[in-house]
């Protein structure tokens, strides 16, 4: 538990970075975990292939708030390619706790990928692919 | 009656051996009974005795093991009527659980009796088990579905009860909201809806285990409970019905046991309890469950009811102290039993149960299958702990203990 509480998530909870709406997105997209009730707004800015800039709104434990805060961090400024690429364990590396035994709180930490990943599938047109699908069952 | 003394308690506790472990090197309190209570080991040791030594299918068998697996699964039936002041054994029909035995209510019984425009009458803080089963059955016959509102306090508001209930073919409610703890007059609302030509069924999965509960006294209809939260297995439930109403229902599910003749032209159905019970049964849960109503009434529903009464009130007590917290439903322990949920400012109840976990005292975070009245609540979730006979004050006060340190971790 104490592993879980670490400061940076409590930070990243408390005060997450990108918080907010963007006036003219490219593309939102809002996911939930109906398990907890948790739910995720995200708007992309999107030029050329690339995330110029993102926010969130939305509401959750503070495991999920500070996943999506550090996530969207981490791809700010990345192409649509490498956003495709990043994994679950990508996510975890970033928040930095050990999760992979509780499924439960895992599902709360990869709700930000799950929203970032639909909206860059949206944006491309494309369905999710199944392998991305499954790291989310 | 006197309460458990800290002797019984030290006692009893010892009958369960899961509270005996340490979680994350912390002795376990556990405070989500009203999920699924524990087991004490006469239940356990039932289940093993008769898959060691009775297991065979029930009824119909002429061979000595069947005979007594019948012997025992019929007993336990006997046990559960005794326990609820049923008339008769009859009138008791095993099921999974509580959401089965109101599903069977609401397909059999509803399927056949109710009309397009006909009126169900729920309440807005019923779980999902007494909730959705209605939605299905009433979109299906055209039925339309109405609701007992709550006031400020999680309390049902009754002075528009004789008014809802025109026209309504069944009232069905908790007996003990599993979210608010609230208690709610359920003799009350049986006479005013009976005098409205209403049928009732009282979710009793949260008051069956915690209370005295006598179908008689209350004057309802069906009463629906589930084993495990009850110092029983999983996968057996209760559905009791009234005689009358019960024998002129269809059944509910088909197959084997439900019938009295089969041709290949058509069937006819069985008597009760029989008609309602298709398939092998679960028959050594039946017997556990059997086993775990002779452990209540061996400490008595009474005292398990006044303790939990002291556990509550200490709990209310202790958490209004703390400082960022919100409780749900009566502020007073008399209106309501040991289900106590709450929210913490600045924390989410999900992170409030980890916390909590890493202080080895399990409690519940959610909408603990009450959508609607969260939506009610103007919050997505609680948290919540729940009481049982094993539980003390000294893990109250490490509940307490626990949320501070989330609030501090927080603040």
């Amino acid at each position: 538990m104490t592993d879980m509480y670490r400061e940076l998530i409590i930070e990243h909870s408390k005060y997450p970075h990108n918080a907010g709406t963007l006036e003219q997105p490219t593309v939102t997209r809002e996911e939930s975990n109906p398990l907890c009730g948790d739910r995720i707004k995200i708007d992309f800015a999107i030029e050329s292939g690339i995330i110029t800039d993102i926010r969130f709104t939305g509401r959750g434990c503070a495991i999920s708030q500070a996943a999506t805060s550090l996530l969207t961090d981490e791809i700010k400024g990345k192409t649509l390619d490498e956003v495709r690429a990043l994994t679950k364990d990508d996510v975890l590396d970033l928040i930095g706790i050990p999760l992979g035994n509780n499924p439960v709180r895992l599902k709360c930490a990869l709700l930000p990928l799950k929203a970032v990943k639909a909206g860059v599938y949206a944006y491309l047109g494309q369905q999710i692919e199944d392998e991305d699908e499954d790291e989310f069952v | 009656m006197t309460i458990l003394s800290q002797f019984d308690l030290v006692s009893l506790r010892r009958e369960f051996p899961i509270l005996q472990q340490e979680v994350h090197g912390r002795p376990l309190a556990f405070l989500d009974s009203g999920a699924s209570s524990q087991k004490p080991q006469r239940v356990i040791r039932a289940l093993a005795d008769y898959y060691e030594r009775t297991n065979a299918n029930v009824h119909r068998g002429v061979y000595q093991l069947s005979e007594q697996a019948t012997l025992a699964f019929e007993q336990a039936r006997g046990k559960v009527a005794t326990f609820i002041g049923a008339r008769s054994p009859r009138e008791v029909v095993f099921t999974r659980n509580t959401t089965e035995a109101i599903n069977l209510v609401a397909q059999a019984w509803g399927g056949a009796n109710l009309r397009p425009g006909d009126r169900i009458l729920l309440t807005v803080m019923e779980h999902h088990s007494n909730l959705v089963p209605w939605q299905m059955v009433a979109q299906r016959t055209g039925a339309v579905i109405d609701y007992l509102g709550i006031d400020g306090e999680g309390r049902l508001v009754l002075d528009d009860l004789d008014q809802k209930l025109q026209g309504v073919k069944i009232v069905a409610l908790t007996q003990q909201s599993n979210v608010l703890g609230t208690i709610t007059p359920v003799r009350e609302i049986a006479a005013r809806a009976h005098v409205a030509g209403a049928l009732v069924l009282v979710d009793g999965a949260q008051s069956v285990p915690h209370m005295p509960v006598d179908v008689q006294e209350l004057g309802i209809d069906f009463l629906a409970f589930s084993g495990h939260k009850m110092c029983g297995p999983t996968g057996i439930g209760v559905l009791w019905g009234r005689r009358a109403v019960l024998e002129v229902m269809p059944p509910f599910l088909g197959g084997g046991s439900m019938i009295r003749t089969v041709t290949l032209a058509g069937s006819t159905y069985a008597d009760i309890p029989a008609r309602f019970e298709a398939g092998t049964p679960a028959i050594g849960e039946a017997i556990g469950l059997g086993v775990a109503i002779d452990f209540l009434n061996d400490v008595g529903m009474a005292r398990i009811h006044a303790h939990e009464h002291m556990l509550t009130a200490y709990a209310l007590e202790r958490l209004n102290a703390i400082h960022g917290l919100t409780l749900y439903g009566p502020p007073s322990a008399d209106a309501r039993g040991g289900a106590v949920s709450f929210t913490l400012d600045g924390v989410h109840p999900h992170d409030i149960a980890a916390i909590l976990d890493g202080e080895g005292v399990a409690v519940r975070a959610g909408h603990h299958c009450c959508q609607p009245l969260h939506d009610l609540l103007d919050v997505s979730a609680t948290a919540r702990a729940s009481f049982y006979l094993y539980n003390t004050t000294e893990e109250i006060d490490r509940l307490a203990v626990g949320l501070e340190k989330a609030h501090r971790l927080f603040a």
